[in-house]
């Protein structure tokens, strides 16, 4: 009795499939080449302000493959947007300069390049999809305008074939009616098809890395699974490399396959997301992974991290996270600036006793000073 | 400093029953067929269809003494709405709202101070909700100026002890909102909200706006004062675990209609509603190899102008409609499937008959 309902559930959901994508094992698995395609070294970006100088990313180094998304993570103030910026050169300066480092991009370090030639670049090779839509489309320009002009300035199409492209693009961010909607205006659209005009303009040249600022966070719930869902299907279609900064763990655990934390403007962890889940070393993810409360499970009191994110123009000179640590310390051991060690294969972590519980197993790694 | 005036609980003979009430709750605000609907056009010197915007359409629930009820749903369900009606910040079109067993609309002068008094607030953002020009010992005190006939000396000593009871420091007092960050201007909100000893507190959104690191320390906080002081909430979020945390009973909300209510337990066991279950399924996983089977509905939210006059979920549903079902033409009400668990059903709106339920799995181990 009970198989003979579960088959005809089982039937019932066959014939569904095409009205309610269901999806079961979440999204397929990525391919991700062994390619890197950008590679981010040291980089620094300053901002001159009255109350002196505030460091926005103060030396920060990672890398990304083609097909793969690393997961930028921190609260506001953690210098993961003014990375992001940083890469696509539109700090704005004054007050902001990008005083050191690399970003090397399919080869070339995109901070030698002159301003024309990185106008090329930007929205070419790289692109951003910014936090919200609405702000990041104008609203006297139709949608066939703005997706045209990113494919006209970096592919040079006219005319019909320009049209097509422009057609193209949206079909592939699954706007329905697209030859009908690329006339529409902004506001003649919902937010979730304003976020995927955005995308599309990302798309449509192709590039070999996306930027994807925060994203969904105007957007529902119900929107933002489909828009996820979407980011990943042109990331598998594509093989493009997304670098996804978010406040939110539940986006990393769904979306990023490896994840770089960030706090007053460094990297303090960056490893593989199962292990950033499964044995997070710095204090302070093991602490933001913690507070969050479970959709599973009713839980018990949330653990909380005590204090306040730093300001950024008054960084205590050594280990930035040690005010905010509980680990047990002297003054000297948390002042100097701790190294980001690679602790085990691809699992790197800043390391000091200050906020590294398992400091002593690691400690023969500490390079000296 | 008692400006609350004892009174018995037992006057809720007068509170009428609905679907979706769990009739042994010790209620201390009853909220029953709340409607409010904006009138966006049509009509014409008494002539012609008017049409409106049905924002909160024949809502009924109860917020018990000391608990905390949620309101789910995406962005213009009303459940924001329904919170304003509470405050009083709107006028309801129709309905009741009934504060320890009494119509507030009927209420004595005395009994409508009370009630203001007993019901405040706490806003989405900490930096739009608190007057820049004020100091903090004025933004907080002035609830008790206005409302109280304290001296000077007894508001500063009272802000001093809301401070502390937040967390904040006494001295910070003479500090302006600027100089703070987001998590401490929001311990300010709470400070002021608490100020005048409140049964309810209407909270909107209470953490979206903070830092993750921050969301914890308010959300702790929130339950800390529920228990020492006997608080009731009525918590409007939108993210579904900061609900399953906070909230003991709770409300899925759909254009402007309650599609499924109950223990929130039972509903995160065993969520019935289709729309339930796509919230659920949309919603992101703690861990990366929680893998949710996802499905997403047809369509996108419809506009609540002019809604569909029978069940308004029809037109998002996956199952077919018969147009000359009743549940079509006329507003299913809610159905009490499990005890204090109840749900809109209709033929096309239970996730079982659509094969759509979803199971969250929690990992082991972890």
């Amino acid at each position: 009795m009970a198989e003979s309902t579960e088959t005809a559930v089982e039937e019932k959901k066959a014939a569904l499939s095409d009205t309610v994508a269901v999806d079961t094992d979440g999204f397929g698995v990525s391919a991700i080449s062994d390619e890197v395609v950008l590679e981010v070294k040291n980089l620094q970006t300053h901002f001159t302000t009255r109350w002196g100088t505030v460091k926005a990313v103060d030396g920060v180094s990672y890398n990304v493959r083609r097909g793969e998304t690393l997961g930028i993570v921190g609260e506001s103030g953690s210098g993961k947007s003014v990375t992001a910026l940083s890469l696509m050169r539109l700090v704005p300066s004054p007050p902001g300069h990008i005083v050191g480092g690399e970003v090397i991009l399919n080869g070339r370090n995109l901070l030698d390049l002159s301003e024309g030639e990185m106008t090329a670049v930007r929205g070419g090779e790289i692109s951003i999809i910014l936090q919200d839509p609405m702000q990041a489309l104008n609203p006297v320009f139709n949608i066939q305008n703005q997706v045209g002009e990113a494919i006209k300035i970096h592919q040079g199409l006219k005319g019909q074939a320009l049209w097509e492209k422009v057609v193209d693009s949206l079909r592939k961010v699954r706007i329905p009616a697209p030859e009908i909607r690329a006339k529409d205006y902004p506001h003649q659209l919902s937010g979730g098809m304003r976020q995927r005009v955005v995308g599309a303009i990302g798309i449509s040249s192709a590039p070999s890395v996306i930027i994807a600022d925060e994203p969904t966070t105007s957007l529902d719930v119900t929107i933002q699974a489909a828009y996820l869902r979407l980011l990943r299907q042109i990331q598998q279609e594509e093989g493009v490399a997304i670098v996804f900064i978010t406040h939110d763990f539940g986006i990393v655990a769904k979306m990023c396959d490896r994840v770089a934390v960030m706090y007053a403007g460094r990297i303090v962890e960056l490893a593989d997301v199962r292990t950033i889940f499964n044995e997070p070393m710095h204090e302070y993810t093991k602490a933001l992974i913690g507070s969050v409360p479970k959709l599973e499970e009713k839980t018990g009191r949330l653990p909380q991290i005590e204090g306040q994110p730093p300001l950024l123009y008054n960084l205590p000179p050594g280990d930035s996270f040690a005010p905010r640590s509980q680990l047990e310390f002297t003054p000297e051991e948390a002042e100097r600036r701790p190294p980001l060690v690679e602790i085990k294969t691809d699992h790197w972590v800043q390391l000091s006793r200050s906020s590294v519980a398992e400091y002593d197993k690691y400690a023969h790694l500490m390079p000296a000073e | 400093m008692t400006t609350t005036v004892e009174k018995s609980t037992t006057g809720r003979g007068t509170v009428p029953s609905a679907p979706g009430i769990n009739p042994g709750a010790d209620a201390i605000i009853s909220i029953r067929n709340l409607r409010k609907w904006y009138r966006v056009g049509g009509g014409f010197l008494g002539f012609g269809k008017k049409i409106y915007l049905k924002a909160v359409d024949d809502v009924s629930f109860d917020i018990e003494r000391g608990k905390t009820f949620g309101l789910v749903g995406e962005s213009g369900c009303g459940k924001t709405t329904t919170l304003k009606l509470l405050l009083g910040l709107e006028v309801p079109t129709a309905g009741t709202i009934y504060y320890e067993g009494e119509d507030v609309t009927t209420m004595s002068k005395a009994g409508r101070t009370e009630f203001r008094r007993s019901v405040q607030a706490v806003f989405q953002d900490p930096w739009s909700s608190l007057n820049p020009r004020m100091r903090v010992r004025a933004i907080v005190g002035e609830p008790l100026e206005i409302a109280t006939t304290m001296t000077k000396k007894e508001i500063s000593g009272r802000v001093s002890d809301l401070l502390n009871e937040v967390g904040l420091n006494p001295y910070q007092a003479n500090l302006y909102p600027h100089e703070f960050s987001g998590g401490q201007r929001q311990r300010i909100g709470i400070a002021r909200a608490l100020a005048l000893n409140p049964k309810v507190i209407a909270l909107d959104e209470p953490v979206s706006a903070l830092d993750v690191s921050i969301r914890a320390q308010i959300m702790n906080l929130l339950v800390d004062l529920q228990e020492q002081h006997g608080l009731a909430y009525l918590l409007v979020a939108h993210n579904l675990a900061t609900v399953r945390y906070m909230c003991h009973d709770m409300a899925v909300m759909y254009l402007g209609v309650v599609q499924e209510s109950g223990e929130t337990e039972a509903i995160f066991n065993n969520p019935m509603h289709i729309y339930t279950n796509a919230l659920i399924s949309a919603a992101l996983p703690s861990h990366p190899d929680i893998q949710r089977e996802e499905f997403l509905l047809p369509g996108e939210v419809v506009s609540p102008i002019d809604p569909p006059p029978g069940d308004v979920f029809m037109t998002r549903t996956p199952l077919e409609v018969d147009p000359n079902h009743r549940w079509a033409n006329e507003r299913p009400p809610l159905v009490e499937k499990e005890p204090g668990h109840w749900v809109v059903e209709t033929p096309w709106s239970m996730a079982a008959d659509a094969g759509l339920r979803v199971e969250l799995k929690n990992l082991e181990g972890v």
